[in-house]
């Protein structure tokens, strides 16, 4: 298949290989190419298949009790049958999570928008900030449920509280990388500070906050399940805390898997809505 | 095209006495001193200096990016105010800013100023084809060459319409062949617009080629060594660089240039 059958071209703009005659050009993947591609993904997904399989074979041949290990076969097949509490709990920790996170982005954004424009306001606040990240979420989880109770509103806080602060340094280090040339040119076309964070300092920093944001989403799985395990009404946290008490160590693992499902849709998430934001960022990396 | 038959109003540059010193720390390098800069209205003028002498600091100066430590800057015969733009500056890096389309980087300046977003779009896509860049407004600038970066820079510049531009080595990074295409070109829009420029080069053909006075800086800190009037006619095509004068011109300048490259080198 030669390469020329790979590219289509489409209209008279965009990126072109010669001075003057412009087309542009979209890059189908032929099958050699979407093979190629696949491969990246192979090892990811073998990894853990080989750790299941040697996880069942050892469990199975060595006879090991299923309350101290359960067999990869074994928690699927009873996760399944208790699928409509898994799915109660899990939709819960979704509904914590998503709120959580949002909030916490937005939070983010405002913080770094402030501390970026007001400088006594980042002087003043980085210390604190920074101590906050120090309170350890042991510690806290519990009082929090002794302020507001079994509700949505601990684990929200928890999550916030958790996962704003890799998003604020990640967007501050990205304004202020900002060139200053850049500001300078700015600023002879007559931009206002305003003008320039939203034209030049703010789309920069874009791909240090997709950075921030992918960090903080591991963070936010955690603290939520950190947060249900010491007190909820539902969750995957609790459900895990309430299936160790009953000996039912496979719905543990079950919770657990579920949890890194999560985990791996969230990084997912952020990565499309990185292309989505940025196609320029991916589209200068593709040509290297 | 409409924006060219209205001729920009010109203004005048003129600097006394400017002395600039940066510190960082504990070391202080002096780059200006007690500069005398004069640019008419509508003229054409051109700097040239050693590497490092100080002439990107000069435009900084007049520009209001930086404070001159004495001296008075007057752009049409007043100093600059804050808040003041009468200046289209075109800074050495092209700085095209990579999340925006060509098109977008060369409105923005025209949506800073407060242009509704497609009535800029419209006016900057009339410069396209006059700047060789046709078919490229909706491409990311990462996709271009050095030398359409350029000119993408030079558009963004001229459609500014400010009584002066201060273009800083604006065809630094083209080959010969389209560096003579653009200077033509630069002279045309010169010629339409009429607007003051003063123009950062190393190329001493250039300067002659396209000035009405050169300016040849000393090495740092930056004095004016001389000042040359080309008295050249007008209008001028690329055939004049074979003219005796210019020739004798090219002389006097590349004699003067040396002598400030040796003595930056001693200094070093
Ligand atoms: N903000 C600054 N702080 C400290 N030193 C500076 C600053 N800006 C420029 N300089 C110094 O001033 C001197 C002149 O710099 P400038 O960029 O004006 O030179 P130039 O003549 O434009 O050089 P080139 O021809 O290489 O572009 C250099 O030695 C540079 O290191
Ligand atoms: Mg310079």
């Amino acid at each position: 298949m030669s390469v020329i059958s790979n590219i289509r071209a489409r209209s008279a703009s965009g990126v072109a290989t010669a001075d003057g005659a412009a087309a542009e050009v979209e890059w189908v993947p032929s099958w050699s190419e979407r093979r190629r591609e696949a491969m990246v993904y192979l090892p990811g997904l073998l990894l853990p298949i080989a750790i299941l399989v040697v996880w069942q074979l050892y469990v199975s041949a060595a006879n090991v009790s299923p309350t101290v290990l359960p067999t990869p076969i074994r928690i699927v097949t009873q996760l399944y049958e208790q699928r409509e509490i898994a799915w109660i709990n899990t939709a819960q920790t979704l509904e914590e999570m998503a709120v959580g996170f949002v909030l916490s982005v937005i939070v983010a954004l405002l913080i770094a928008f402030v501390m970026d424009n007001l400088r006594w306001v980042r002087n003043a606040l980085y210390p604190t900030l920074i101590a906050s990240q120090t309170i350890p979420v042991i510690a806290i989880a519990p009082l929090m449920i002794i302020w507001f109770g079994f509700g949505l509103l601990p684990k929200v806080l928890l999550i916030v509280l958790v996962t704003f602060f890799p998003i604020v340094v990640a967007l501050l280090d990205g304004f202020a990388a900002t060139e200053r040339e850049a500001m300078d040119l700015l600023r002879t076309m007559g931009s206002s500070r305003l003008q320039t964070f939203r034209l030049v300092r703010f789309p920069g920093a874009l791909p240090n906050f997709f950075t921030g944001l992918r960090i903080s989403a591991t963070y936010a799985v955690l603290a939520a399940i950190f947060a249900e395990y010491v007190g909820a009404y539902h969750g995957l946290g609790i459900w895990m805390s309430q299936s160790k008490s009953s000996f039912r160590t496979d719905l543990v693992f079950g919770a657990i898997g579920i949890c890194a499902l999560i985990s791996i849709a969230l990084f997912a998430l952020i990565a499309i809505a990185s292309r989505f934001v940025m196609p320029w960022h991916y589209a200068a990396r593709r040509k290297g | 095209m409409e924006a060219a038959t209205t001729r920009a109003v010109s203004a005048g540059v003129e600097l006394h006495g400017v002395s600039k010193t940066f510190r960082d720390g504990r070391r202080a390098v002096q780059v200006l001193k007690d500069i005398q800069f004069t640019a008419e209205p509508g003229e054409f003028v051109s700097v040239i200096g050693p590497s490092g002498c100080g002439k990107s600091t000069l435009f900084k100066l007049v520009a209001g990016l930086e404070r001159a430590d004495t001296g008075t800057t007057e752009i049409a015969g007043k100093a600059v105010e804050p808040g003041d733009h009468p200046v289209a500056y075109m800074p050495q890096k092209d700085l095209l800013l990579p999340w925006r389309s060509v098109i977008r980087n060369v409105t923005m300046p025209l949506e800073i100023g407060g242009l509704g977003k497609s009535e800029a779009i419209e006016r900057a896509r009339k410069l396209f084809p006059i700047f060789g860049l046709e078919g490229f407004e909706d491409a990311y600038p990462f996709t271009l060459s050095g030398g359409m970066r350029q000119r993408a820079a030079l558009m963004r510049t001229v459609i500014q319409e400010r009584p002066l531009m201060l273009l800083d080595e604006p065809f630094g990074a083209l080959d010969s062949l389209t560096r003579t295409e653009m200077q033509e070109f630069l002279l045309d829009v010169w010629d339409r617009f009429g607007h003051t420029i003063v123009f950062i080069t190393h190329d001493i053909r250039e300067a002659i080629y396209l000035s009405d006075t050169i300016y040849v800086m000393t090495a740092r800190p930056a004095r004016v060594r001389m000042k040359i009037s080309v008295d050249l006619p007008r209008p001028r095509n690329i055939d004049v660089i074979t003219a005796p004068r210019f020739t004798e011109l090219e002389a006097e300048l590349l004699h003067a240039l040396r002598e400030e490259n040796r003595q930056q080198e001693a200094t070093i």
